[in-house]
């Protein structure tokens, strides 16, 4: 039988309108504030807080209750990213502060307590709050005190807290914000795996990565240029081995914050497509989406299905916050590879524009004859070299990015290359490395570059980011290359 | 700008005389020395449009260290209804002197020469009303806490800001330092940052609201909060942190960082 499109058109709508309507979340159903109101709360529960990447077990009660919250205040030193401290201040000791799962018509009754070592004096200010400051006013908590208050949750959506004591902006800046959970009465429609993820800029007196104790720089925060983007609170705390991990074929639901204070982010996933978004974390569902908006004191709920194994990149596709910043958290998707879904590289051919033919590389085509150049010379090249084609991973200073790109600065792993790196950047390197006790598993492709280009940069990154003294000739970089490997 | 400029010159002027025979001594002990702050004037944190932002201060006398645990000791000994076992509970919270070993026992693990902490607002009024004197207004304590640092070794003045802002930007110490360990600013007054907060006499004058952000146009007159919309310099993070703190307290309260000095006026 043959159809034409416009039947399977007509056929794939009816299939679309049919399992959306099966979908129990999907199915319209709105909750006003007016109705939520009048629903009574019965029985009484402690509610389950969660650090990031978890979000606490999906809430089996249908009916509202009252709901008990404790949620401590801790400012506390912890780590920005490797070697470099940062004064947090926080709700439950991590940034962001601890995951809140209520149902709409829950009675909430919050007690927020100020650790006696505290300095400041905090409050909290929750979205989900109808009501003036949102629990503000009511929760402004000298140390070693705790103030307790109630609200009945109206609104379903995914809400952002934060601390507004003055200088409210300073309590963001420093960590002071989570999300809040407030489930429709019937629940959220069931995924394998949720997670938490809230995006912030920080602001430090040193640059990105300078070492020891960084404190907070005001100036930097007014003209809103933050040293750090990243999520969950430091450079790599879901990358690498803290990666979130999934397997090939779950359905996954991320519960995406932005603390701000100042930056919205262009959340972005590498290698997925939403299949699902609430936008605003909000009732509005969006399909198929790329990248999803989400301001300072917003949020949204992202789903989508991982059919091919490999690592996600989670990013803010403003995408030198990624590169420069430390925007970047990992899920690893552990499973049999579909081929279908993806492929992989299959060819890499020479594209000529101006000719018809296509080519294969040409492997082990000898190389123009170069002179060899005196040390200053392959130094002061390699270094202007290594910016515009290595910099951009392995970052300016060689630190490289946490869980991403390894460092090249003291690297035992290029110490230990017989070939110098050459083989590294003439022929690419994929797969599970070491570097400095810290595992890496990505991919560098081959860079299309000339021996001599090859030995500059190589002279650059061993006498500079390693302190091995002397020169790397072309001559080497030739050896390696007509080695072929 | 000129005016500024005659301020600290002032300031200077002040600061020469107070350390040659301005300073008053009371007895023998160094730490219950008092300085003589001159009368001079400082911008407002809140707006004040009737005075252009500044608010006046006459001259008085100011502690130049905090009150000792030791200094406190003394004070429990002579007015035993202070004492952690007899003290109203009107007066403190169950915090009051809980770092101590007992009534009239300091301990091993606090230094006698750090400020007291963990005292009421009523506990240490109390005390300056045993010495003869009292505590300072926000006003005297915070003009007398934004004079830049005097530096002995170096011949330059530290931006008084900095210093602040760096002590706010590491959690509490477990041990608190002995007083006189910070810096003495250009009045010869020391610990004004860096150690504890203080208590002053009229801490809830400036009635910060809990939520730091709303600023009524009945709000901003009556109490101004420390909403953004009330204050002369935003840029003041500081004096944000210090209003707010003072906001979050109430006379009984008894914090592990929270001590004060004394003030005097001059007959």
């Amino acid at each position: 039988m043959i159809m034409s499109l416009r039947q399977i058109w007509f056929l794939s709508m009816v299939v679309i309108f049919i399992s959306s309507c099966n979908n129990v979340a999907d199915k319209k159903e709105n909750y006003h504030a007016d109705d939520i109101i009048n629903m009574k709360a019965a029985g009484e529960i402690e509610a389950e807080l969660t650090d990031a990447p978890n979000v606490p077990k999906p809430l089996e009660y249908t009916s509202p209750k009252k709901v008990k919250i404790h949620l401590e205040v801790i400012e506390r030193i912890g780590k920005m990213a490797d070697g470099v401290d940062y004064t947090y201040w926080t709700f439950g000791g991590q940034v962001p502060g601890k995951f809140i799962r209520i149902k709409a018509g829950d009675e909430v009754e919050f007690h927020l307590s100020n650790h006696p070592d505290n300095k400041m004096p905090h409050n909290i200010d929750l979205h989900a709050v109808t009501g003036p400051g949102g629990g503000a006013a009511a929760s402004l908590t000298a140390p070693g005190h705790t103030s307790v208050f109630s609200f009945k949750a109206l609104n379903v959506g995914l809400f952002i807290y934060h601390c507004a004591t003055a200088p409210v902006g300073m309590h963001i800046a420093n960590g002071m914000y989570g999300l809040i959970l407030v489930e429709p009465p019937q629940g959220l429609p069931k995924v394998d795996k949720e997670f938490y993820v809230v995006q912030g800029d920080f602001y430090t007196q040193g640059k990105f990565g300078e070492q020891g104790l960084q404190h907070f720089d005001m100036d930097k925060a007014l003209r809103e240029e933050p040293d750090y983007v990243v999520f969950n609170g430091s450079v790599g705390a879901n990358a690498g081995d803290n990666a979130m991990q999934v397997k090939v074929g779950e359905t996954v639901r991320l519960f995406v914050g932005n603390g701000g204070p100042n930056l919205t982010s262009a959340f972005h996933v590498i290698g997925e497509i939403f299949d699902k978004v609430h936008v605003e974390g909000g009732d509005l569902l969006n399909y198929n989406v790329q990248t999803t908006n989400i301001p300072p004191g917003g949020s949204s709920i992202v789903e989508f299905k991982c059919e091919a194994p490999g690592t996600l990149n989670i990013v803010d596709h403003a995408i030198f916050r990624t590169f420069n910043k430390g925007a970047l958290a990992q899920i690893k998707v552990i499973g049999e590879e579909n081929k279908l879904v993806y492929s992989g590289k299959q060819r890499d051919d020479v594209y000529l524009p101006e000719g018809s033919a296509i080519q294969k590389i040409p492997e082990g085509e000898a190389q123009p004859a170069i002179t060899e150049r005196p040390l200053a010379e392959r130094l002061s090249l390699g270094k202007t070299q290594y910016e515009s084609n290595c910099a951009a991973c392995h970052m300016k200073d060689g630190v490289g990015v946490p869980g991403a790109f390894p460092p090249l600065v003291n690297s035992d792993f290029l110490k230990n290359r017989v070939d110098k790196g050459a083989g590294i950047i003439l022929h690419g390197l994929s797969g599970p490395i070491t570097v400095n006790g810290k595992e890496f598993n990505g991919v560098m492709p081959a860079l299309q570059l000339s021996d001599d280009e090859v030995a500059n940069i190589l002279t650059y990154v061993r006498n500079n980011f390693s302190k091995i003294d002397g020169i790397v000739s072309a001559a080497d970089v030739a050896k390696t290359r007509n080695a072929g490997h | 700008m000129i005016q500024t400029k005659v301020l600290l010159f002032t300031y200077l002027l002040h600061s020469l005389v107070s350390f040659g025979q301005g300073s008053v001594v009371y007895n023998t002990q160094p730490n219950t020395q008092m300085a003589k702050v001159p009368s001079g004037t400082f911008q407002s944190f809140y707006e004040k449009k009737e005075s252009g932002n500044l608010v006046s201060v006459g001259e008085f006398y100011l502690d130049i260290y905090p009150v000792t645990n030791e200094q406190f000791l003394e004070f429990l000994k002579q007015n035993p209804k202070w004492r952690r076992s007899s003290v109203s509970k009107l007066f403190v919270d169950t915090n009051y002197l809980k770092h101590w070993k007992g009534d009239l026992e300091i301990g091993t693990t606090q230094n006698p020469n750090a400020p007291v902490v963990n005292v009421s607002w009523f506990a240490a009024n109390a005390y300056c009303r045993w010495k003869g004197k009292r505590l300072p207004t926000t006003s005297e304590w915070e003009y007398a806490a934004i004079q830049d640092i005097k530096s002995k070794e170096k011949n330059d003045t530290t931006k008084v800001i900095d210093v602040i802002l760096s002590w706010y930007s590491k959690p509490s110490m477990k041990v608190i330092p002995n007083v006189g360990t910070t810096f003495h600013n250009m009045f010869g007054i020391s610990d004004l940052h860096g150690l504890v907060w203080e208590w002053t006499s009229d801490f809830n004058s400036y009635v910060a609201g809990g939520d730091s952000r709303s600023s009524d146009e009945i709000e901003r007159n009556l109490f101004c909060a420390s909403g953004s919309f009330g204050t002369v310099n935003k840029e003041d993070y500081a004096a944000y942190m210090r209003y707010g703190f003072r906001g979050s307290l109430q006379g009984k309260y008894c914090l592990q960082n929270l001590g004060f000095r004394g003030a005097m006026d001059i007959k």
